[in-house]
């Protein structure tokens, strides 16, 4: 693979590089994980590009939207992505970040019907929608079809308000949700990059800590 | 006389009289829409076919509400 100065990385050197940041185990694990992303907006996009950094090996990743000018304010594209659809646009970016990574692209919309057949294989499935009609469907869907995967949502990450007001909050043991919990985008406050990414962070966060520590409850 | 009846059902952790009550008018005494809302009982989710059924005494519910953005 060749980066932006033609520096050919191997999958083993990137692999080293990734380890001696962590424990050998702990990149096999996560490089072993498979989680699907349901939206690639503000969160969805920058939840995958910490997904890849982290090292997890396999990301499915669903949007039916094209990439706008006003999306860049927040999302990980650039104003060259401008007019392509999200999922390509965002597995060329992951793969310019971790080009071992296995990504599968869909540009459809996610729908009750087709929840199981796009993430059926997913320990993990995260619903980065913005309308929340969208999200509850998500949920609830993912939960109802598909009985082994854990579900993170995100509900609140608008306006400028205090960051620490956007939390993790673990329902149950399938399902986590992170935001605020109030700020709705419907209200005209706007979304911004900082607080988006934050919130993201916690969705990225709660996922890695899902996988390492339902590996460990495996192996007790 | 009219016999009062108490129920007391954990909802997002916190002991609630829920007598009589539905899922769909638990979701509407908070003010929230089913459409942009999930709801689990011990642990599992509710299909929003199911929104009529009655609370009952063991149940531990779970509610999300959704708010936009994302």
């Amino acid at each position: 693979m060749c980066g932006p100065e033609g520096m050919k990385i191997t999958e083993a050197e990137l692999e080293e590089a990734l380890d001696s940041r962590s424990d050998k185990l702990i990149y096999r694990i996560l490089k072993e994980a498979r989680i699907g992303i349901a939206g690639l907006g503000g969160l969805g996009s920058n939840i995958a590009s910490a997904l890849v950094r982290n090292g997890v090996g396999h990301l499915v990743i669903a949007d039916f939207d094209v990439v706008e000018l006003s999306n860049i304010n927040r999302q990980v594209y650039t104003p060259a992505h401008v007019g392509m659809e999200k999922a390509p646009a965002l597995r060329r970016i992951l793969s310019e970040i971790n080009p071992f990574c296995e990504i599968e692209e869909h540009v459809t919309r996610v729908t009750e019907e087709n929840v199981q057949v796009l993430f059926g294989r997913c320990d993990i499935v995260i619903e980065a929608f913005d309308i929340p009609e969208q999200k509850a469907m998500l949920v609830n869907a993912v939960l109802e079809k598909i009985p082994s995967a854990i579900v993170i949502s995100g509900s609140g990450m608008a306006g400028y308000g205090n960051a620490n007001a956007i939390q993790t909050r673990i329902v149950n043991r399938r399902l986590t949700i992170c935001g605020d919990g109030t700020t709705d985008v419907a209200d005209g406050v706007g979304l911004t990059a900082s607080r988006v990414i934050i919130c993201a962070g916690h969705m990225a966060s709660r996922a890695i800590e899902l996988i390492l520590n339902k590996e460990t409850a495996i192996k007790e | 006389m009219k016999k009062e009846v108490i129920l007391l059902v954990m909802i997002n952790g916190e002991q609630k009289d829920c007598a009589g009550k539905t899922v769909h008018s638990l979701l509407s005494s908070m003010n929230l829409d089913p459409k942009r809302s999930a709801v689990m009982i011990r642990g599992e989710i509710v299909p929003k076919a199911e929104y009529d059924r009655i609370l009952s005494d063991d149940d531990d519910v779970d509610i999300v509400g959704f708010v936009g953005g994302g």
